[in-house]
């Protein structure tokens, strides 16, 4: 893997406490983003992990606890700590590549350069054809390496990517998932990659948090030391298979929780996680 | 095979509007001249007004070869456009700002609902007694429904973009400026667009009601000029113009519309193909 860059961040996260209306969301929550590592979280639809990635995010304030991105408290939003979204977020009136250099534009970043930057971001994520096409006209898949490449080209110190894969085939979601770690081994960023899907989790990771339903906190920090680069193959491995089996058990008693306390969400992710169990 | 039939293919939208259209002057003409239904028969029928508009010399003085029918339309054409022009610009300038900032909503919104349900008929009076020319009146009354209309488009479009690209633009690092011209804006156009059709629609409306009191020479003023003199192939002579030019000008504004918006209709072009 590339050597660890300067401007790679990491986030120190202490007791953060959060609450929606009395109930408590977030109940003495920490957790580190180590740099250059890609830290995976997972836990069951409802946990609150998009509360989360949007107090790190700075769109929320926290009621308590503290967020340092390299020992500093984090603001309001801003490009070092990018964030890209369940749902897409690319503005569907901007073409491609006027979505990639949106943030250099604003930020007044010298044309020459913009161009530069955003061309060579456009090829690394295979949209070099596709950059004069309207966000409505890519297919899904396409639609989430535009998204990556409008956060990469802005260098953030922090990739925070929310159930990115969610609601793409199984087929796309896989080659997505095989590019979006070699992307990662390419260029080693800090990532925090949040997903309810054990299997993409345990394949991406270099940590694995698992996090509890309601309260929301870190019940575990799995180290995942299956080799680099991977590809599918290490899914037929023994190691992975054990390390998948652990959180595997973990997460149930999480999901089973969520099942209990009635949400609908959860019926999907039991249901997953039985078949999951029962297909090794 | 294809390919000959294709000659033959009308567009289906042209085809609809040939038959609908059609079918109704068919109507009116079994109604007036060959059933001659009771009151009916008082009608112009289609015939009488159809060689009187295309007469070269009109029995009742007004064809497509008079000059006084086109100084009408003209005069309409040109309050319907100042009023139209000045919603356009008033309504999406006052539309995105109420969208835009809570503040300016909170203080303008309830004025905005109460002017709002005022027809523009009920403006004629003050209105000439304000401003000092008919002329300015009449516009007044033309632009006053449409503006409305084209505010509360203007603000239910900003209203109804999703909270993800304010999240987005923000953290990418844009200014409250940036936001508003690359989201706001853009966000908004779809239904701004629908709001200024509906506002031509309403302009041409009031404008008839504003020539009729207020007015000198345009169609509605045509219109009331000639049930004053009881020639009513003239009447419906203004009418049909009256609709032929509110279809007219309405199609400009779509047209415009997908022009600017060219994201929406590749969409929709997209998911046909
Ligand atoms: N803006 C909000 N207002 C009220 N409740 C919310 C809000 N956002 C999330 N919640 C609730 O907080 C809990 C955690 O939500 P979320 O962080 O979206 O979970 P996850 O992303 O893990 O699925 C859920 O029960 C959700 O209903
Ligand atoms: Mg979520």
């Amino acid at each position: 893997m590339s050597t660890v860059r300067r401007n790679f961040g990491e986030f120190q996260v202490t007791g953060l406490t959060h609450a929606y209306g009395g109930v408590p969301v977030l109940e003495d929550c920490s957790l580190e983003v180590p740099r250059g590592k890609l830290t995976v979280l997972v836990g069951p639809s409802g946990c609150g992990k998009t509360t989360l990635i949007n107090i790190l995010a700075g769109y929320e304030a926290p009621a308590g606890g503290r967020v340092l991105l390299d020992g500093q408290p984090v603001g309001g939003p801003g490009p070092d700590r990018l964030v890209v979204f369940q749902e897409t977020a690319l503005f569907p009136w901007m073409t491609v590549e006027q979505n990639v250099a949106f943030g250099c534009r604003v930020r007044g970043m010298p044309a020459g350069e913009m161009r530069e930057r955003v061309q060579a971001v456009l090829v690394k994520v295979g949209l070099s054809d596709f950059q004069a096409k309207y966000p409505s006209q890519l297919s899904g898949g396409m639609q989430r390496r535009a998204e990556l490449a409008r956060a990469m080209v802005n260098d953030p110190k922090v990739l925070m990517l929310d159930e990115p894969f969610r609601g793409l085939d199984a087929m796309t979601r896989s080659i997505m998932q095989e590019f979006y770690v070699g992307l990662f081994e390419e260029v080693g960023r800090t990532n925090l990659f949040i997903t309810h899907d054990l299997e993409e989790a345990v394949f991406l990771a270099d940590r694995l948090l698992i996090m509890t339903y309601r309260p929301g906190r870190i019940k575990e920090v799995i180290e995942v030391d299956l080799p680099r680069p991977r590809t599918f193959q290490v899914m037929a491995t023994q190691r992975y298979n054990d390390i998948r089996q652990h959180a595997l058990e973990l997460l149930f008693e999480e999901a089973s929780k969520a099942f209990e306390a009635g949400s609908k969400a959860a019926f999907d992710l039991v249901d997953g996680l039985a078949r999951a169990a029962g297909r090794q | 095979m294809g390919l000959h039939m294709k000659r033959w293919t009308v567009n289906p939208e042209t085809w609809g509007a040939v038959v609908s259209i059609l079918g109704f002057v068919l109507l009116w003409y079994i109604l007036t001249a060959v059933l001659k239904l009771p009151r009916f028969d008082k009608l112009p029928n289609p015939v009488a007004v159809f060689s009187a508009w295309l007469s070269p010399h009109p029995q009742f003085g007004l064809s497509i070869f008079t000059r006084g029918y086109y100084l009408d339309i003209l005069y309409s054409v040109g309050r319907v456009l100042a009023a139209f022009v000045l919603a356009t610009v008033l309504g999406v300038g006052l539309g995105l700002l109420m969208g835009w900032s809570r503040v300016f909503f909170d203080y303008s919104f309830p004025l905005v609902e109460t002017l709002r349900p005022i027809p523009p008929i009920a403006w004629i009076p003050l209105a000439v007694l304000v401003l000092p020319t008919a002329e300015l009146g009449v516009i007044f009354i033309t632009f006053i429904a449409a503006f409305f209309a084209t505010v509360l488009n203007t603000l239910l479009g900003v209203r109804s973009i999703d909270e993800v690209y304010f999240r987005a633009a923000s953290c990418l690092g844009s200014r409250p400026r940036d936001v508003f011209w690359n989201v706001v804006v853009p966000g908004a156009l779809p239904a701004i667009f629908t709001g200024l059709q509906v506002a031509m629609g309403i302009a041409w409306i009031s404008l008839v009601a504003g020539e009729m009191i207020a007015g000198q020479r345009g169609l509605g003023y045509l219109i009331y000029e000639d049930y004053s003199n009881l020639q009513f192939v003239n009447i419906v002579i203004g009418m049909a113009t009256l609709g032929l030019l509110g279809y007219g000008s309405s199609a400009l504004v779509r047209m415009l519309g997908r022009r600017l918006m060219a994201w929406e209709g590749r969409r929709r072009g997209g998911a046909m193909a």
